[in-house]
Parts: structure tokens; C-alpha cells; sequence
């Protein structure tokens, strides 16, 4: 009960981004009400033909009438393209706000509502949820008042026509819409099941592809294809169960209004045996029936539609109503002096949902144009110092100063921009290299750019391609290889001039030799940023002013690689299994 | 004209399939005629019956009464009929749509890997799913309302000439006018719903971009600029959006409008007919309700056309992957490969992806039996290659690999593949428990036997700390468990059987130190007395090697021991040099 209020309001509120079209959805469902009216008027029109002019042999009043009826298709079809111009409006423009107001309420999300929600929900949620929206809020507009005025109307016309006979109507609607809606509500939760059983062949379908080398190396494929042979006819017979009771639909119906149309037809006997009724007015009884039929119907595929619709607003609202935890100051602090400082103290971070802080009591300093190395186990948090940094999360203890005043008190821009950051997933977009390096600053010249290719080690491919840097970037960089990407986005930030780099694993693609040329280009840089590298390799972080090693979240040392070698027995780990004899060899 | 040559292949592909259901599909036709000349005859009997209500006093209530009886038994049986014909065309629908999954099933399981490394997969599986859903939603549709739509009018026009010539007339000229209306508008709307779904791909596109990578934006504060793009093309879609959907809801209104005039000549018509005693009242009734009945169809078929022609595009995608040609099946004479003795003999191997782009050229390498092969080289640099050819996934260019002295083009794959054990850094599970994973081999083997070799890759002690243990289920991602784990898995997976050869890739970064002990104890148990090829980044493992494969852009550049490549101060030295040794 609760709920559904609370479903209720949330409703409510997307109603906001149909404000602007208020006159338009007003509109468009009267002018649909008009023409359900006209359509009512038809068979009276038809009755008073045959009670009036076939009785009286009136050809001109046949005529007239018959000419009337035109009349009326006219208006009606007039009022009618009407009303699906202001649906069509309506609907499309509220879908096209709606799209807006997600796309920038999603921009403004911090990482930690990024994490729980997940890129590819939200892009559902803009996509394929906007779109069943924008549909059903169409059907809405254009029948949902519609078909239950033309039921009720064609009720109050059929007792206009004679109150007794058609009490048959008052009977045979409620049976109609106890079959119609009985019939929808057995089956939806059973399609529901059906969808399960697809998803179950899709998941088959899908291990089999992205396992295709795993399943032939054991030689299963005989297996394979009957597991997904037994998942498929279990779908079928499920299809087929659920089929045979929504394929009683249209049989019942048919059955219950055509039984009514008998009773009817005696019903009206009688009364035109009494006197009460003309022969043209049991006509427009029968009339009446069909058109409620056919009302009814469609009312059953709207309900569907609708309730989809609804679903689905119910999610996009669940986003919009998702707000970013991280709260911008109110009065934000100018920059420091010390420039290119980063400080952490008793820094711990805990993440939404957690059970277990992934971060915990960690304090250093980093001064200008240091290189502070960070290295650990997977799941130790090397990641997350780094994004302490740029404040893409935000402590749950402690502190991080950057350039002397605390993250949280910069404007986040502000803070963004002294930093340029290289995660681990090189990501580049759809465009040319230029544009994909203007990401960094958007007015750096021609010459920046080269310099900074240069850098990143990544001028050599570059003046390969045929368009340098016009050189168009496909869709998620896929015509690049893996290292020419990092590379790529490794530049993309120094294009930056940035006050301190961050490179979280960014060079795991490249080869020893390039990885090497890289970090002693990126030392000799012009305007020495403070470089953040994090790392699996212990040979890239060897000559480090500083070096963090993580395990499980907590700092087990800081300092010098030779410092760390005699001190801290994690690192020493490390540095053995990867160096494992080579010490010997060297030795010798 | 070639579209429409390739809808007429599909058709027949389509049909192919339908005919062992030519049962079903008979009684279907037979019940939709049933079906429709019972309904059609109720509107008859409808009219007769309100022949006998004349006025007062003037009616035949025993005459209504037997007309009322023929009614109510013709609305049985068209009830029955339509149930039966709904029915049979549901079984045929997914039965066919069943067979045409199963196929191609077992298509992918033969397809050649070139094929499915070149597809996305998630293309592949939404041929699988998705097309063949929408095929099955238009052939279902197709059955019901082309069946009965056809009928229906041919029926209404039967039954109407049977009544009356000259109403008939009236109606048989005003409908077309329907038809050409939707025809018209449909022509209209087709090109902007082209459009539109154009700019609705392009804004989808930019949105998994800009969302999917939301931090990347964020941390370049970029949203401000990627704001004003997403309105740009947001204002476009809501333009041609408007301009589709307002085209494509005038068609109701208009053909609704020519039935109107449909209903309204027939009235006319009619009713100075009736006046001049041509027919009754009755049957006047009985007409207008078929004017609304004849001209349905119509509508509805315009419909059934589109959708089935989406359909058959939607099989047409299926029955490419169906039709792809498979790998070259085993050779006739195959022999089947029981127990390798481990030496792999590689002469003169030529092989490229690409015709144009020369990947592996004049590759020979001897093994001997237990000996190890370690292939290194920076990510990316084709070291799957060489996997893909031993394993067989790819077959040589020129040359010829050997196992046991045998060409394997001259052995089962099967036989082949089960003489190798492969883990590699894709560590792909499937969905099900953990004993099923591990016993994925060997189906039959006992829970002792998976403990055992559970305990033998080290995997023993997590699975046992795991809630339900053996029987934890796996989820699709295999988000419940760690990566590290995931291999260990793998490596158990490939304990139970233990076959005579090994292809192993090392863990790199994504593995703490911890995990990648134990993976590094387990790969060496594994590997002893066995042929071994292995991706190595280890030093450790590198060394140990007999062999070395120095692999660069996709090229074996160097080979030999360690000393000897050291010596030869190539590309392995600089390797060497720059990763492992100390200055």
C-alpha cells in the first residue's frame, strides 16, 4: 500500500517534463472524446434511416441522412488527426525532456552512484525505458479516455434507445471484462516465466560462444548442444501452455457478445411486440454491442501497454531520484600556493555497500615533482588511493589536501583540472585522434600535441597512420591496438599540462623497453608534474621517490625501493616473485 | 529488386522448415475457413431473425427462437474453430522457431573459430534470441490474420454476391480506397521512420559512450561539452520523431474514415433498395455489419505485411549464421588419437588471419616429449596464435603440425583437443555449480575425484570457506568469485583429466601475489613429464623453458634457449635487460 503511494508520487514528478506540452496533452484527448462522440451518433443516424425513411419510402430523407453520416466521418476524421498531432507532440517532446533531464542528471552522478547503478542500466534506462515511455504516454493520450467514454457512451445511447432492453448490456459488460481481464492476469505472470526460459537459452547461447575454446579443448559440444537443447524445448512447451489459454481471448469474447447480441435480438422481439421498440432501434442496439466489443479489446492491449510504460517510468524515475553524494561547497576555496602537493591524512575509505573498508589510516606526503609508486595485490586499493586524488569518491576518514586545501573544499572542476588522470581501461571516442586529444585542453595548439605524443611515446604510430591526426578513432578506439590506445590516452592527459599525473596501471599493455622509454620521458617533462603510478610491476617503480606498498587496504610500508627491500617483507615478496633468480644470474 | 530476391530465398527457407508441420498448417487453413464462414453466416441469421420483428404485434417468436438456436450453434463452432486453429498455429510457430534454434546451435558448435572471432558474440546470440523471437511473433501473426484475413474476404464477398449484387458492388469499389490510403501513408512514413531510427541509433551511440565511460568524462570535465552534443541530437530525434509518429497514426484515422464511407454507401444504397423492394430490412442489417467486417481484413493485412517482411528480415540474419560454412569436417579417414606420447613436431608452418597481412612464415620447431615451450613477448603480440594452431582452431596455411607423428589434420579433433590440458588467462566458467565446472572433462567423475584434483590445483581450501562449497553456483559473470580463483578453477578443471600435453598462459597483472604462488605450484605439477607450451612472463618459468619463443606484432622473431638468445643480443636480450636485470 505504501508503496504503491510512493510509486505514486514518483509518477507524479515525472509530469514535470510534460509541462511544457500541458496544452497539447489537454487537447489531444478532447478532440479524441469529440470524435467518439460523432462515432456514436452513427448508429442512430442508421437507426432513423430505416425507422423514418425505409418506413416512410422518404429516398430524400435516406439520402440526407446518409450524406449526414459523411458529414460526421468528416469532423470525425478531422478531430481525430487532431488529436494524434497533440499525442504525437506531447508524447514525443516529454520523452525528449525526459532524455534530457537523464542525460544530465546521469552526468552528474558521482562515481560511487556510477558503481551501484552501472553504466549499461542507465543506458537501457535512456534508451529502449525512454522510448516504451514515449509510446505508452501516445496511447494514453489518444485512447485512454477514449475507449471507456465509447463504452460508457455506447451504454448510456443503447438505454437512451430502450432502458429495458438494455439491461442485456449492464449483464454481458461486466462477463466481458471479468473473461478479457481474467484471461490477461493469468498469463502476464506466465510470460513473465516464459522470458525466464528465454534468458536461460540466451545464457546458454552466450556461454557457448564467449567459451567456444573451452568447450571444444574438452570436446564438448555434443553436451553443449543438448543442454541447450533441453533449455530450448522447455521454452517451447512453456510457450505453447501459455499460448493455449491467451489463444481463448478472442473465441470467449466472441462467444459472450455474440450470445448477447441473440438475447438481445428476443429481448428487442419482445419489445417490438409491445410496442415499446422499432425494428431500426433494435438495429442500433446490435449496433451498440459491436462497437463496445471492439472497445474493449483494445482497451485490454492498452492496459498492457500502458502497465509496460509505467514499469518502465518507474525505473527512469528511480535514476532521476538517485542523487550524487558528492556534495559541492557552498563558498569553494581558490587553489593553494604549494602547487603540485598531495597530501593523505589517516585517510580510510569505506565504499557504498561494502562490508569492509578498502582503505584504511593511510597518511603521506608528495611534494612537487615527485613520483610516488603504489603497489599491492589485486583488491589491495591501489586504485582507490588514486581516486581519492581527483575526488571521484569521498573519504569516509581522514583527509586529502591537494595543493594544501582539502578536496572537498575546490570546486570540482577546478580540482579536475590540475589533474590529469590515465585509468586502467584506455577508453577514446568516437572522432579523430586531434579531437580525442583536445579532451585533455581544449585550446592546445598544434605543437602541444605532437610534444605531448611525443611523451607518451606515441608520435612514431601516429605519424604512420595516413591521417595523423585527423586520423578518425572508431567506436570504443577498436581500431587501434591495446597499446597505441594507452598510449593514446596516456597523452590525452598530459595534453593537460597537468600538475599532477595519474597513472593507474596505464602502461600494462606496452612492452618493457616502451614502458621504460615512457617513464623517463614523462621524468624529463617540462613543468615536472607529480606523477602517481600504480603498478603490478615492481621494475617500474624501482626508481620512485616514494614507494606505497598496499596490502588489503592498509599501507605495510612507504619509502625508497632499497628502504622497502630490507624493511617490508610484503614488498620483498613482490619484488622476489617477479625477480625470482634474476638476482642470481645478475650475480654471477 | 536484389532485397526482394533475397525475401523470396528466406521464404523458402522458411517453408522448408514449416513442411513437417504441413499437418498442422492443413487443419489450420481448414479451421480458418470453418471459423470464417461460421462467423460470417451469424450476421445472416442476425438479419433474419430481425426480418420476424416487424412492429407490434407483427413478430414470429417461434420463428426467432429457431433462428436463435441455428445462431447459438454456429457460435460454438466458430469458438471451437478458432480455439483449435489458434492452437495448432502456436505449435507450429514454435516448433518451428524451436528447430530453427536448435540448428543453429548446432552450427555455432561446428562453425570455424575464424568465423566466431571475427562476430561479436553478442551479435551472434542476438540472431539466436532476439531475431528468432521477432520471427516467431510475425510468423504466428502471419498464420492467424493472413489465414482468416484472406478467408474472410473472400467469404464476405461470396456471401454478399449470394445476398445482393449491387450493394456488393458498392462495397468491392469504395474499399480499395482504404488500401491505397494506408499504401500512401505508409510510403510516406517508411522513409522517416528510417530516419528516425537512424538518429536514434546515432544518439545511442553517443550515449554508451558518453555514459558508459562517464568517468573518463568526469575526470576531464567534459560534461558540459558532451551536454551541448547529447541536445544537438536529442532536438534532431525529437523533430523527425515527431514528424514519423504523427505520419504514421494519421493511417487509423483514414482508413477508418473510408470505412465510414464503406458503411455509409452501403446504407444508401441499401436502404432505397429496400425501399424499392429489393431486399429487407434484415439483410440491410446483415450488410452493414459485414461493411465492417469486409474492410478489417484489409487493414489487417497491410499490417500481417510489414510485420512478416521484418520477420523474414529477421530470419534472413538467422539463416546466415545457419548457412556459414562450417570447418572443414575431419577428414574421412581420421584416426582417433588415444594417448599421445607427447611430440609435437612443427615443420615449415606458414599462417595468417588475413591473406594480405603475413603473420607466421617457415615456422619449424621440434618437441620432444616432456620438454616446455615458452612463448613471451609483449601482450598483443600473437602468442594466441600459436594456441589456435596446435589446439587446432585454426588450420596451417602451409606446412604441417605433427603430434605423435601424426598430421593432426589426419586426427579427430576431438581426439586431438582431449590430449591437451588449456588454462588460459580467459578463464570462462559456466553457469552451474563448482563441481560441475571442475568435472566439466569428465562428467562421470566422482565427488572424491574432484576434491582431489580440486586439492591438487590448490583450489581446495576457498571452495571449501565458499558457503555451499562444491555446490556453489557459479553466476554468468562469475562475480562470486575472484579472478585468481576463476584460474585456479581452470586449473582443477583441466587436473581431473590430465592429459599428456599442456598449453598454459601465466597469470599477469590482475592476480595477487598470494594466488599466483599457488597457481605457479599447481602449473608445476602439472607440467611434470608432460609436453608443455606455455605464455610465460615469470622469469622462473622462463628459464626452465627448453625452448623460447620470442614473439613480436604477431611474428616468432627469435628461438631458442635462454643462453642462446641472450647471446644473440636480439629482441629477447633487450627484454631481458630492461624487465629482469638490476643496473
Amino acid at each position: 500500500m505504501q508503496r504503491t503511494e510512493k510509486e505514486g508520487t514518483r509518477l507524479k514528478k515525472l509530469l514535470v517534463y510534460m509541462k511544457e506540452y500541458k496544452k497539447e496533452s489537454i487537447l489531444g484527448p478532447l478532440f479524441k472524446l469529440l470524435e467518439a462522440t460523432f462515432e456514436l451518433l452513427v448508429p442512430l443516424v442508421m437507426a432513423s434511416v430505416i425507422d423514418v425513411g425505409i418506413h416512410n419510402r422518404d429516398q430524400n430523407y435516406i439520402i440526407r441522412m446518409c450524406l449526414l453520416l459523411v458529414g460526421l466521418g468528416v469532423v470525425g476524421l478531422i478531430c481525430s488527426i487532431t488529436a494524434q498531432y497533440f499525442a504525437a507532440k506531447a508524447s514525443v517532446g516529454f520523452a525528449a525532456n525526459l532524455r534530457r533531464a537523464l542525460f544530465s542528471h546521469i552526468q552528474s552522478l558521482s562515481f560511487t552512484e556510477m558503481d551501484r547503478v552501472g553504466g549499461a542500466t542507465l543506458i537501457t534506462r535512456m534508451t529502449s525505458d525512454v522510448n516504451q515511455v514515449q509510446n505508452g504516454v501516445n496511447l494514453t493520450l489518444r485512447l485512454l479516455l477514449r475507449s471507456p467514454f465509447v463504452v460508457f457512451g455506447a451504454m448510456v445511447m443503447a438505454f437512451t434507445v430502450d432502458w429495458k432492453a438494455a439491461l442485456v448490456f449492464a449483464a454481458v459488460i461486466p462477463l466481458l471484462a471479468a473473461v478479457v481481464f481474467g484471461i490477461m492476469l493469468w498469463t502476464m505472470p506466465r510470460y513473465k516465466k516464459v522470458q525466464a526460459g528465454l534468458d536461460r537459452v540466451l545464457g546458454i547461447t552466450r556461454e557457448n560462444l564467449t567459451g567456444v575454446r573451452v568447450v571444444r579443448a574438452f570436446g564438448r559440444e555434443e553436451a553443449e548442444t543438448r543442454r541447450f537443447q533441453e533449455s530450448n524445448r522447455e521454452l517451447t512447451n512453456l510457450q505453447v501452455f501459455v499460448g493455449r489459454i491467451s489463444s481463448l481471448m478472442n473465441p470467449l469474447t466472441f462467444v459472450l457478445i455474440n450470445v448477447a447480441a441473440a438475447v438481445l435480438i428476443w429481448v428487442g422481439a419482445v419489445r417490438v411486440d409491445a410496442g415499446f421498440l422499432t425494428q431500426g432501434a433494435v438495429v442500433a442496439l446490435l449496433n451498440y454491442m459491436s462497437q463496445i466489443l471492439v472497445e474493449l479489446i483494445k482497451m485490454a492491449n492498452l492496459i498492457i501497454n500502458i502497465s509496460k510504460a509505467l514499469a518502465c517510468a518507474n525505473r527512469i524515475s528511480n535514476v532521476l531520484e538517485t542523487e550524487s553524494t558528492l556534495a559541492s561547497p557552498v563558498s569553494p576555496k581558490a587553489s593553494g600556493e604549494e602547487r603540485g602537493t598531495v597530501v593523505f591524512e589517516n585517510v580510510s575509505l569505506t565504499y557504498a555497500g561494502a562490508g569492509a573498508p578498502s582503505l584504511t589510516n593511510l597518511s603521506f606526503r608528495a611534494g612537487p615533482g615527485e613520483t610516488i609508486g603504489i603497489i599491492g595485490g589485486t583488491g589491495s586499493g591501489k586504485s582507490t588511493v588514486v581516486n581519492l586524488i581527483p575526488r571521484f569518491y569521498d573519504v569516509t576518514e581522514g583527509r586529502v589536501l591537494v595543493d594544501g586545501v582539502d578536496v572537498r573544499e575546490y570546486d570540482v572542476n577546478v580540482l579536475r583540472g590540475k589533474i590529469g588522470a590515465v585509468m586502467q581501461k584506455a577508453v577514446l571516442f568516437t572522432g579523430t585522434i586531434r579531437e580525442n586529444l583536445l579532451w585533455g585542453r581544449e585550446d592546445a595548439g598544434e605543437e602541444e600535441l605532437w610534444q605531448a605524443l611525443e611523451t607518451a611515446q606515441a608520435r612514431e604510430f601516429v605519424e604512420q597512420k595516413p591521417g595523423k591526426l585527423e586520423e578518425a578513432v572508431s567506436q570504443g578506439g577498436k581500431n587501434l591496438s591495446g597499446g597505441q590506445k594507452q598510449r593514446l590516452t596516456i597523452a590525452r592527459a598530459l595534453v593537460r599540462r597537468p600538475e599532477i599525473l595519474i597513472l593507474d596501471d596505464s602502461a600494462s599493455a606496452l612492452d618493457f623497453a616502451t614502458d621504460a622509454k615512457l617513464r623517463k620521458a614523462i621524468r624529463e617533462m617540462p613543468g615536472a608534474p607529480t606523477v602517481f603510478l600504480v603498478s603490478q610491476r615492481a621494475s617500474s617503480l624501482q626508481y620512485a621517490d616514494q614507494i606505497i606498498v598496499l596490502d588489503d587496504g592498509e599501507a605495510v610500508g612507504i619509502g625508497t625501493h632499497s628502504e622497502l627491500l630490507e624493511s617490508c617483507e610484503v614488498y620483498r615478496e613482490i619484488y622476489e616473485s617477479q625477480f625470482q633468480k634474476a638476482g642470481k644470474e645478475a650475480a654471477v | 529488386m536484389k532485397g526482394k530476391e533475397v525475401q523470396k530465398g528466406t521464404l523458402k527457407k522458411v517453408l522448408r522448415r514449416i513442411r513437417s508441420y504441413w499437418m498442422f498448417l492443413a487443419l489450420s487453413v481448414l479451421l480458418a475457413a470453418v471459423t470464417v464462414a461460421a462467423t460470417l453466416y451469424i450476421p445472416i441469421l442476425t438479419g433474419r431473425a430481425v426480418d420476424l420483428v416487424i412492429g407490434r404485434g407483427e413478430v414470429d417468436f417461434s420463428g426467432i427462437f429457431r433462428i436463435l438456436l441455428q445462431i447459438g450453434v454456429f457460435i460454438g463452432i466458430a469458438a471451437l474453430s478458432q480455439w483449435g486453429m489458434n492452437l495448432s498455429n502456436n505449435r507450429v510457430a514454435y516448433r518451428v522457431v524451436r528447430d530453427i534454434r536448435n540448428e543453429a546451435m548446432e552450427k555455432i558448435q561446428i562453425l570455424p573459430l575464424r568465423y566466431l572471432d571475427a562476430h561479436p558474440s553478442g551479435d551472434l546470440v542476438s540472431r539466436v534470441i532476439a531475431d528468432v523471437d521477432q520471427f516467431a511473433d510475425g510468423l504466428l501473426m502471419g498464420f492467424t490474420q493472413l489465414f482468416t484475413g484472406v478467408i474472410t474476404i473472400l467469404g464476405t464477398l461470396l456471401f454478399m454476391l449470394h445476398e445482393d449484387v449491387t450493394i456488393t458492388v458498392v462495397v468491392v469499389l469504395i474499399t480499395p480506397v482504404s488500401l491505397l490510403v494506408a499504401a500512401f501513408i505508409a510510403k510516406r512514413t517508411y522513409a522517416m521512420f528510417r530516419k528516425q531510427s537512424q538518429v536514434r541509433g546515432e544518439q545511442t551511440g553517443f550515449i554508451e559512450e558518453m555514459v558508459g565511460n562517464q568517468k573518463v568524462v568526469q575526470a576531464f570535465g567534459h560534461e558540459e561539452k558532451s551536454m551541448q552534443q547529447f541536445e544537438e541530437i536529442n532536438e534532431r530525434l525529437r523533430k523527425c520523431s515527431l514528424r514519423a509518429i504523427f505520419f504514421s497514426s494519421i493511417t487509423n484515422p483514414s482508413t477508418r474514415f473510408v470505412n465510414s464511407l464503406v458503411y455509409t454507401g452501403v446504407g444508401i444504397v441499401g436502404a432505397l433498395s429496400v425501399v424499392s423492394g429489393g431486399i429487407t430490412v434484415g439483410t440491410l442489417s446483415c450488410f452493414l455489419s459485414y461493411a465492417n467486417q469486409y474492410t478489417k481484413p484489409f487493414n489487417e493485412i497491410s499490417g500481417v505485411v510489414t510485420e512478416l517482411q521484418n520477420a523474414l528480415a529477421c530470419a534472413s540474419r538467422v539463416f546466415e549464421l545457419i548457412e556459414e560454412e562450417p570447418q572443414q569436417p575431419d577428414a574421412q579417414d581420421a584416426r582417433v588419437l588415444e594417448e599421445a606420447d607427447g611430440s609435437v613436431n612443427i615443420e615449415q608452418v606458414g599462417f595468417s588471419y588475413v591473406k594480405s597481412r603475413k603473420l607466421i612464415e617457415n615456422f619449424t620447431l621440434k618437441v620432444a616429449p616432456g620438454q616446455r615451450v615458452a612463448l613471451v613477448g609483449p601482450t598483443g603480440c600473437g602468442k594466441t596464435t600459436v594456441i589456435n594452431l596446435l589446439m587446432r582452431f585454426y588450420d596451417v596455411d602451409s606446412g604441417a603440425i605433427s603430434v605423435s607423428g601424426t598430421d593432426i589434420r589426419r586426427l579427430t579433433r576431438k581426439s586431438l583437443r582431449r590430449n591437451y590440458g588449456m588454462v588460459l588467462q580467459d578463464t570462462w566458467l559456466k553457469r552451474g555449480t563448482i563441481r560441475e565446472n571442475i568435472a566439466y572433462g569428465r562428467p562421470e567423475a566422482s565427488l572424491e575425484e574432484v576434491v582431489e584434483a580440486a586439492k591438487a590445483a590448490h583450489a581446495h581450501s576457498f571452495i571449501k570457506r565458499l558457503p555451499e562449497g562444491y555446490d556453489t553456483v557459479i553466476s554468468e559473470d562469475g562475480g562470486n568469485i575472484s579472478q585468481g580463483q576463476k584460474q585456479l578453477l581452470c586449473i582443477a578443471r583441466v587436473m581431473l583429466c590430465l592429459p599428456p600435453m599442456l598449453i598454459l598462459d601465466e597469470a599477469t597483472s590482475s592476480i595477487d601475489t598470494r594466488t599466483e604462488q599457488r597457481i605457479q605450484k599447481a602449473f608445476q605439477k602439472m607440467m611434470q613429464g608432460r609436453t608443455s607450451f606455455i605464455v610465460a612472463h615469470r622469469l622462473s618459468t622462463i628459464m626452465d623453458a627448453d625452448v623460447i619463443l620470442v614473439m613480436r606484432d604477431g611474428h616468432i622473431i627469435e628461438q631458442g634457449t635462454h643462453r642462446e638468445l641472450l647471446e644473440r643480443g636480439g629482441f629477447y636480450s633487450e627484454l631481458y635487460n630492461s624487465q629482469f636485470v638490476q643496473t
